[in-house]
């Protein structure tokens, strides 16, 4: 017994310090061959995937739920810094915002309306009054928010046609991102929790389209498929043009022996390191001592054993609901760091695929349950997505340079894209099947 | 006169597409409930499984198409659509066989299953992307109307058109085959009842002596069945496009939801519940209304929702269900 466990515990030593390894070797092997924009510009993206994966863990690894919808809160997260840190337009507020905003009221008074009457109506009066409140409701929120709409939307729509912001510092969007992740996550979560775990994956699922498809339609909330541009940058990280054009800048990166245009974009991409690395660094401190405390243990009771913890006092659905709305605000946050990071929102471009479901590669792979397991998860596979693209039409010229060129050849060229999906699911896959716990599994 | 057209304009726009789409979403959602009944977890995989068995029956049409096959006013694709449903199962039990089948042995939780589907979507989506490629196909061959809006118009004299499409009619009539036979399977066969048993409980089922491999087998290959044609007729009517049936699956669990998981009966209403609501809500009612209420002037487009927002429809759905019947219309399983 004794002796499993000391070779148990020097696998796990020796997983650490391979991954400890790898993860550097890879980055520097990257710095080599593409150059330090190339490597930082991933090492950024890993970051903020391992954060995202920190995020899923939270809900996976200790608590067993299964969210399909991540790609939904990383957008709600995104639309943050469109709030927060974009100019208000010139005159949309008192155009049409005011309407809109009272709209919005009126809808959650309406639904709130609905949910009291739906508890103190008797009986069956309830099945008549409920929808008879929510049709009103909505028919009044049309009344007041179409006409707002329009006329947030007619201001100079080429360039605005949309509120804007409130023009504060970017940011500050970081916790609202995930404040309003949290939200949706809340009623969710209160909804679908506490039923057949399999209902909570496909509202998320629901919840996920949903957010997405108002973020790509509502024009006047986030310009939906004409983009939000030129969101600013969070604090400590300045302009490359603004840095190229500072005398003082340009003797220090001479004297480094570097091009200004290098050395400025360089230095842009190290301080977003330094920002999305301390971010990282403080949630795997709160995610680590939440682990170990009791309130982690009776997480982890909770999810190897819904009964016995029941049983022993534990409220289930409760935890549970808390648990979800931590992770989805994480996502939100991560949403919202990618978003000033780009500097740009797309709202069509949250694919589920890339924003759902590789993130659960990420957590699998690294270990669910273990906090450092998702970081390199995140880390790795995002390396791994981004070199498939250019490893895909490579192997592709391997295997059919010695093939006639014709249709086949052709159709199997262009076909190369798609192996990224096709190695991700078998990666899924095969860890769930032979190495369920992961590259560094939870002691 | 104005209450004829209003019934026409209504036929048109509403009953006879939402018919047609209610027809696939049941198919669709007759094989997410057999599965979830037999290997009780929810398949995530059935929308890509479906986009497969429509590459398929495409590229089999095509072929054809080549041999100069045809079935006259019929879409030469329904001739197509065995071949695509027998390559369809030999991929789901392969599939089965290789992944699902493990974790039956270890008595897998269900969550843990449901995320295996999530690795097998991934995988068929590829494989699906490899075979046809991401773009936008139409294959729908032979007569393109059964009633065609000017012919309706000029028999009728009336101002609304009625538009009657080959293919939703195809639909209707294969979705009412394929419903009746699963339901004499079902009912009256041996393996039929059998696979209710092992629904209904599998430790009895197992003591009174079925094989479980079978009843596995059949449910994939029923379930085969069903999402191939569901896809098949789904891309007939509309087009087909890879992605477009991981969208499905969002009405398609609402409606298996909404009818009850595991019960078939229910997965069928629910189907058509969805379709009409889906259609009803995103329809602009201006038409109908102006025929229907003399001297009424419509302001805006009486349209509750715009298209994009049509699946908002069925999450809305799924919400109610879950809030106050989570066991569905037709009491489906466990909560």
């Amino acid at each position: 017994m004794s002796g499993n466990r000391t070779s148990a515990s020097q696998n796990m030593g020796l997983r650490y310090t391979l991954v400890a390894l790898v993860l550097p070797a890879l980055f520097i092997i990257e710095w080599i061959n593409g150059g330090p924009n190339a490597a930082l510009g991933i090492l950024n993206m890993g970051l903020i995937s391992a954060i995202l994966a920190l995020g899923v863990n939270l809900q996976w690894g200790y608590a067993g739920l299964f969210n399909v919808g991540i790609v939904g809160f990383i957008a709600l997260g995104g639309l943050a810094p469109v709030l927060v840190a974009m100019p208000p337009t010139e005159g949309a507020m008192s155009a049409g915002g005011g309407r809109i905003a009272l709209a919005l009221l009126a809808g959650i008074a309406a639904i709130a309306l609905a949910i009291a009457v739906n508890r103190k109506a008797p009986g069956k009066t309830r099945i008549i009054a409920v929808p008879t409140v929510l049709i009103a409701g909505f028919a009044i929120f049309r009344m007041i928010f179409d006409p707002g709409v329009e006329a947030v939307q007619a201001i100079n729509p080429s360039a605005t046609g949309f509120l804007g912001g409130m023009g504060l510092p970017t940011l500050l969007a970081w916790p609202l991102g995930a404040a309003l992740a949290a939200g949706a996550a809340w009623a969710i979560g209160k909804t679908a929790l506490g039923l057949r775990s399999d209902y909570l994956a496909i509202a998320t699922l629901g919840i996920g389209e949903i957010i997405v498809a108002v973020l790509k339609n509502e024009e006047w909330l986030s310009r939906g498929v004409m983009n939000v541009n030129g969101i600013p940058r969070p604090w400590p990280v300045p302009y490359e043009i603004d840095i190229q054009a500072d005398a003082a800048f340009i003797e220090r990166a001479a004297g480094l022996g570097l091009d200004p245009v290098t050395a400025s974009t360089v230095l842009v991409k190290l301080l977003y390191t330094g920002l999305f690395g301390a971010v990282l660094l403080a949630l795997i401190w709160l995610s680590q001592r939440a682990l170990n405390s009791p309130w982690g243990r009776m997480m982890r009771a909770i999810r190897d054993n819904e009964i016995s913890a029941a049983a022993m006092g534990k409220d289930v659905t409760r935890r549970h609901l808390q648990i979800f709305i931590l992770g989805s605000a994480v996502c939100g946050l991560a949403g919202a760091m990618l978003i000033s990071l780009d500097g740009q929102m797309i709202p069509s471009g949250y694919n589920p695929l890339r924003y759902t479901f590789l993130i659960w590669v990420m957590v699998i792979v690294g270990g669910s349950g273990n906090n450092w397991g998702s970081v390199v998860g995140g880390v790795l596979i995002w390396y791994l997505w981004i070199k498939a693209e250019v490893w895909g039409p490579q192997i592709m010229d391997l295997v059919t340079a010695s093939m006639p060129p014709g249709d086949l050849k052709s159709h199997l060229l262009d076909s190369a894209a798609h192996m990224r999906l096709l190695v991700m699911g078998l990666v899924l896959i095969l860890m769930l099947r032979f190495s369920p716990s992961g590259l560094l599994p939870e002691r | 006169m104005d209450f004829l057209n209003a019934l026409v304009a209504l036929t048109n726009y509403i009953i006879i597409p939402a018919s047609t789409y209610g027809a696939q979403l049941a198919l669709g959602a007759l094989g997410v409930t057999l599965i979830y009944g037999i290997l009780r977890f929810s398949n995530f995989a059935h929308g890509d499984t479906m986009a497969f068995g429509t590459g398929l029956a495409i590229i089999v049409t095509w072929g054809l198409q080549a041999m100069g096959v045809s079935l006259g006013p019929l879409p030469t694709a329904m001739l197509a659509l065995p071949f695509a449903i027998a390559g369809t199962a030999v991929l789901v039990l392969v599939t089965d066989r290789l992944v699902y089948a493990h974790y039956r042995r270890v008595k897998a939780k269900p969550v843990t299953l449901v995320m295996v589907s999530v690795g097998v979507m991934f995988v068929m989506n590829a494989v699906t992307r490899f075979m046809i490629g991401v773009d936008d196909i139409k294959f729908a061959d032979g007569a393109r109307f059964v009633i065609s809006a000017r012919g309706f118009k000029e028999a009728t004299g009336l101002a609304e058109p009625l538009a009657f499409r080959t293919t939703q009619l195809l639909t209707l009539v294969t979705a009412a085959i394929m419903v009746a036979a699963l339901f004499w399977f079902l009912n009256r066969t041996r393996t039929g009842k059998s696979m209710r048993a092992f629904s209904d409980n599998e430790d009895l089922a197992l003591l009174s002596g079925i094989n479980p491999n079978q009843v596995v087998r059949v449910t994939w290959i029923i379930a085969a069945g069903l999402a191939v044609t569901a896809g098949t007729l789904y891309g007939l009517d509309k087009s087909f496009k890879a992605f477009n049936y991981f969208h499905l699956l969002l009405p398609i669990f609402a409606a298996a939801i909404l009818g009850g998981l595991g019960s078939p009966l229910g997965a069928i209403a629910g189907g058509f519940i969805i379709a009409f609501s889906e259609v009803g809500v995103t329809y602009a009612w201006k038409k109908v209304a102006t025929y229907m209420i003399p001297g009424f002037e419509a302001e805006g487009l009486l349209q509750l929702l715009s298209t994009e927002y049509k699946f908002a429809v069925s999450f809305v759905i799924l919400i109610a269900v879950l809030l106050f019947k989570p066991t569905g219309l037709f009491k489906g399983k466990a909560v």
